[in-house]
């Protein structure tokens, strides 16, 4: 028998970027007996050697705890700790659906930011009820009652009962989880209508196989309960039902209100699309429930592998990845230098680098990213053979015929920027250089709220780094896509050693593209070692040279001293040498490290 | 091909220079008896493995072979007398620190066979002397070569440039003045940050920062300019000699010869396996006193890995060498020896040059040879 519906409480954890939800979820963890003093570690849901190098959380994760509250009764509380940066908003989007509540963490010294905003508006349209949580009270900088009346100002919420915390000290953890028990309404459920469960998440774990994280609106699932995933169509035989607590534990069911696992010898990994609705076979629901807001990648790039040889991993490994993560896309594409590889569709750039990462990293695959790009439509004229059409392009290797086109659209987006007024001046001017159009601008207290409308391709790739450094992390920033306009676009080849890299290649509006090209082949220059020759690399559209630059031609390199007939060194140099050469790739006989074609397009200083 | 070549190694120093990554240790009292029989053991089981042919050179280094009481040279002399014969006019090289004490020696090492020197002068004034941590003075030093060229048949000294700050101006004062000293063999190095070394750990925390290589490679230049000129042209990237007066001992690791190594940390080369001696002085000694060898590694290496070897040590050389004379040697196909497309465009940027079967690093090409190398060497001669 599950338990009873009054008992559970289910809730997610959601903040900007590092205001303490992971922390604040270990402390929960802690208080509740989840682990021991010995199993602990610091932000213990971020299992990911990604996110425990970055300090960040990039996926969702969620935790079933016990708490016997001060009313005497032990409820069961199903946490759900989620990300804080803008790439993965997705993440967010689909823990709240599964919740009745939420825990608004806010940073006491920080205050409301930009994801503060857009993660409770998020949480407002899902009917929540909202918990305010005032953190870090800890800081010396800590000004808790100002932030309290922030959020009332800003977000309209009643913040008077909100919890002030110190997840890093642990002050204020028993409050929250009575104001859980007390705020978060129970779910509702019933146990004899047809099975109705949420297929929330799903990823690939090397033991299991595809684990499936549901949340259960009606009936309840067992082990050897068949079940049919109503939008795919397939059905399956239920072999596993569990919870992570947060060690993985098997239970007997999960029934109507609850969050847990199941596994179902699922062997595609299309067959678990998240959003899914699951019943069951036989006397099944009829109506699904309403599934989740398809995501639009906004950003795409090549990968290649390094290897030839490493397609087939590469092909397999995404598909593994792509379980994992249902927010990027893939297909298969074909370069002229690089060969077989996919375009992939991510959520931003931070995204992009975090996927890029854990392919190289979880299944040890070395990879070429070529430069990001967002999607253009382009409108081509006829010709005498051709009927005029509308396309969609994905890749500037894609270009068509100049002649042809008759207009391009790119993609638009409406950036809602808040930043303590001092660093107003420099944001503006950054916007500006990107091509914004300022639409509003609003203070708040010390603080500036300005609402810019900027091209998508003037932010994916570093603009967001930009912002964090001119405003030395205070400025924060949220966006929503707002159409295509037209645009003066052109394609921007670079060329290494005279050879066009398919792979450098760049859409930028003809207004900037003079600077872009100066920069991309200033920064080239330092990212490709020197050469036995003098290397030019230029920038050109069209025919037209509008950048350029020389590497020298090395000049020393050199084991001055080869002592006492030590071979044994040299030979292990030259082994190291061959290995690096075979992991660069030639272009016009230059060696052009991996690192070099992200790298090249991060505009910095200007 | 046996080994005409004997190298012995004596590892102590009486300090550790801060630039130095050689098997060279200090300790305080060494029991010369110890290792008198532990050195004549090691050279006895190499002779029972390689012997056959006379040594044409032997090569005290180290460490600092001066240090040695030249009685004790003198008995491994006579000991290798009589486990290989010498060759008419053999060549004995001992390296040698100029500080006066040292320098008391000379006349004795010279009379126990040692019959060219090989001096640590490293730089001409006080104030590089210090930097590079040296116990001797420019003064001493300049006594302590005027005291070797009298005792000893051939001396040769190194010296140490691209130091942090080393200017063209400086370095041309200096290298005039040293080609004025009259030696016909100079050893010119580069100052390099190895790994390990005090310098590696100044240069990360900031004490100084290396020359860089663009005027690094300018010193180069005017280096082989310098010794050009005044008929001591550079026969190997750092080694420079008037014609007949290279170092044949080190000429045998160039050419890729065999060569005995003897003594802590030494290297051999015997009929296509490496031997490679204990680095440790102590680790060496306890293993000759109880197995009779200091032998650590002894391993035998692949053809096309041999035919590697021999490429990037012959291509230090002024001389060149020989594809079609290598691929006789090895019995492999000059193809998979080198990577002739390569060869056609480095020469065309006139890094190599190619006649026949005979190619050459040209001297613009020699300060770049660790990255032509790859390029030279074929893919299938290096274990990647
Ligand atoms: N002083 C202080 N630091 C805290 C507190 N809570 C969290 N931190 C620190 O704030 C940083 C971010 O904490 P996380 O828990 O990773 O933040 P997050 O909100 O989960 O971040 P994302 O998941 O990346 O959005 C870490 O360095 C924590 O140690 C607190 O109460 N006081
Ligand atoms: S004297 Fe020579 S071997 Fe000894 S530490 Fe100095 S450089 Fe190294
Ligand atoms: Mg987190």
């Amino acid at each position: 028998m599950s338990t009873d519906l009054s008992l559970i409480r289910n809730f997610s954890i959601i903040a900007h970027i590092d205001h303490g939800k992971s922390t604040l979820a270990d402390r929960l963890i802690q208080v509740c007996g989840g682990l021991t003093e010995r199993e602990m570690s610091e932000q213990v849901l971020d299992n990911m050697d990604i996110e425990r190098e970055r300090g960040i959380t990039i996926k969702a994760q969620t935790v079933r705890l016990n708490y016997t509250a001060k009313d005497g009764k032990t409820y069961e509380l199903n946490l759900m700790d989620t990300p804080g940066h803008v790439d993965f908003a997705y993440e967010v989007s689909r823990s709240l659906a599964a919740c009745e509540g939420a825990l608004l963490v806010v940073d006491a010294a920080q205050g409301v930011e930009a994801q503060t905003l857009a993660n409770v508006y998020q949480s407002i349209e899902h009917d929540h009820e909202i918990v305010p949580v005032i953190n870090k009270i800890d800081l010396p900088a800590a000004e808790p009652e100002m932030v309290r009346k922030e959020i009332e100002d800003i977000i309209g919420i009643d913040a008077s009962e909100a919890v002030l915390t110190s997840a890093k000290s642990g002050i204020g953890i028993e409050d929250v989880l009575e104001a859980v028990v007390a705020k978060i309404p129970p779910p509702k459920g019933d146990r004899d209508a047809p099975l109705k469960a949420m297929l929330v998440d799903s990823w690939y774990d090397p033991y299991l196989g595809v684990v499936i994280l549901v949340r259960v609106m009606d009936g309840w699932i067992k082990k050897g309960l068949e079940v049919k995933f109503m939008q795919g169509g397939t059905t399956h035989l239920v072999d596993r039902v569990g919870c992570f607590s947060p060690k993985r534990t098997d239970l007997p069911e999960i029934g109507p209100g609850e969050i847990g696992f199941i596994t179902a010898q699922i062997k595609e990994v299309e067959q678990a699309r998240v959003g899914d609705t699951i019943t069951t076979m036989k006397n099944g629901a009829p109506t699904p429930l309403k599934g989740y807001k398809e995501v639009q990648p906004v950003v795409f790039c090549g990968l290649f592998p390094v290897d030839a040889a490493d397609f087939e991993k590469l092909r397999e490994s995404i598909g593994k990845l792509r379980l994992n993560d249902a927010s990027f896309s893939y297909e298969m594409e074909t370069s002229a230098a690089l060969g077989f590889g996919f375009r992939c569709g991510f959520l931003g750039l931070l995204h992009l680098e975090i996927i890029q990462e854990r392919l190289s990293r979880e299944y040890d695959l070395d990879l070429i990213t070529t430069a990001p790009s967002v999607v253009y439509r382009i409108q081509l004229g006829h010709t005498k053979t051709e009927d005029a059409q509308t396309i969609e392009l994905h890749n500037p290797a894609d270009y068509p015929d100049p002649s042809r086109i008759e207009m391009i659209e790119e993609p638009w987006i409406k950036a809602v920027i808040y930043t303590p007024d001092e660093y107003l001046g420099a944001i503006l001017k950054l916007c500006q250089d990107r091509r914004g159009i300022q639409t509003d601008l609003t203070y708040v207290g010390g603080r500036a709220q300005v609402t810019y409308e900027l091209p998508l391709n003037e932010v994916v790739f570093d603009f967001y780094d930009r912002l964090k450094s001119i405003s030395r992390g205070y400025a924060s920033f949220d966006y929503e896509q707002i159409g295509l306009r037209e645009g003066d676009l052109v394609k921007m080849n670079i060329l290494v050693n005279n050879e066009p890299v398919d792979a450098l290649s760049l859409i930028v509006h003809r207004s900037v593209a003079e600077e872009r090209g100066r920069g991309m082949c200033e920064r080239l220059k330092d990212l490709i070692p020197r050469h036995l020759f003098k290397i030019p690399i230029q920038a050109a559209i069209g025919g037209k040279i509008i950048a350029r630059e020389t590497i020298a031609a090395l000049r020393k390199d050199v084991t001055a001293k080869c002592y006492g007939g030590d071979i044994s060194r040299k030979k292990k140099l030259l082994e190291k040498q061959k290995k690096g050469k075979a992991r660069m790739r030639e272009y016009g006989n230059v060696s052009i490290p991996q690192e070099a074609f992200i790298a090249a397009l991060r505009m910095g200083e200007e | 091909m046996m080994a005409r070549a004997l190298y012995i190694h004596w590892p102590f120093c009486l300090k550790k220079c801060p630039y130095c990554d050689f098997n060279s240790h200090v300790r305080d009292g060494v029991d010369v008896a110890r290792w008198q029989a532990a050195l004549v053991a090691d050279m006895r089981a190499e002779a029972a493995l390689a012997s056959g042919e006379k040594l044409s050179s032997i090569f005290f280094g180290g460490g600092t072979p001066s240090l040695m009481p030249p009685a004790l040279v003198e008995a491994l002399l006579r000991e290798a007398e009589a486990l290989w014969g010498f060759a008419e006019g053999i060549e004995i090289t001992l390296e040698g620190n100029p500080s006066s004490v040292e320098a008391r020696n000379y006349a004795d090492l010279a009379s126990a066979g040692v019959n060219r020197a090989s001096l640590g002068l490293q730089a001409l004034d006080d104030a590089k002397l210090r930097f590079l941590g040296r116990l001797h003075s420019a003064e001493e030093g300049l006594r302590a070569l005027e005291t070797a060229q009298n005792v000893f048949e051939r001396v040769s000294f190194d010296l140490i440039y691209a130091l942090p700050g080393h200017t063209p101006e400086e370095w041309r004062a200096e290298l005039s003045r040293a080609l004025g000293l009259g030696t016909s063999h100079l050893s010119l190095y580069q100052l390099t940050i190895e790994p390990g070394t005090k310098f590696a750990t100044m240069v990360r925390q900031g004490d100084f920062a290396p020359l860089d290589d663009d005027a690094a490679a300018d010193l180069y230049s005017l280096t082989q300019e310098l010794t050009s000129a005044a008929g001591l042209p550079a026969y190997e990237i750092s080694n420079h000699a008037r014609h007949g007066e290279e170092s044949r001992h080190n000429l045998t690791y160039w050419r890729y010869q065999d060569y005995v190594g003897i003594g802590p940390g030494a290297h051999g080369r015997r009929s296509g396996m490496a031997t490679q001696r204990h680095r440790k002085p102590e680790n060496w000694l306890s293993a000759v006193e109880e197995r009779g060898s200091g032998c650590q590694h002894e391993l035998a290496i692949p053809v096309p890995e041999q035919a590697s070897e021999a490429l990037l040590m012959g291509l230090r050389l002024a001389e060149g060498l020989d594809i079609a004379a290598l691929a006789r040697r090895f019995a492999l196909p000059e193809e998979q020896l080198v990577d002739f497309a390569e060869l056609e465009q480095l020469a065309s940027y006139g890094l190599v040059t190619r006649e026949a079967s005979h190619i050459t690093v040209t001297p613009a090409g020699m300060p770049l040879l660790d990255a032509i190398l790859p390029r030279v060497v074929a893919d299938g001669l290096v274990a990647a």
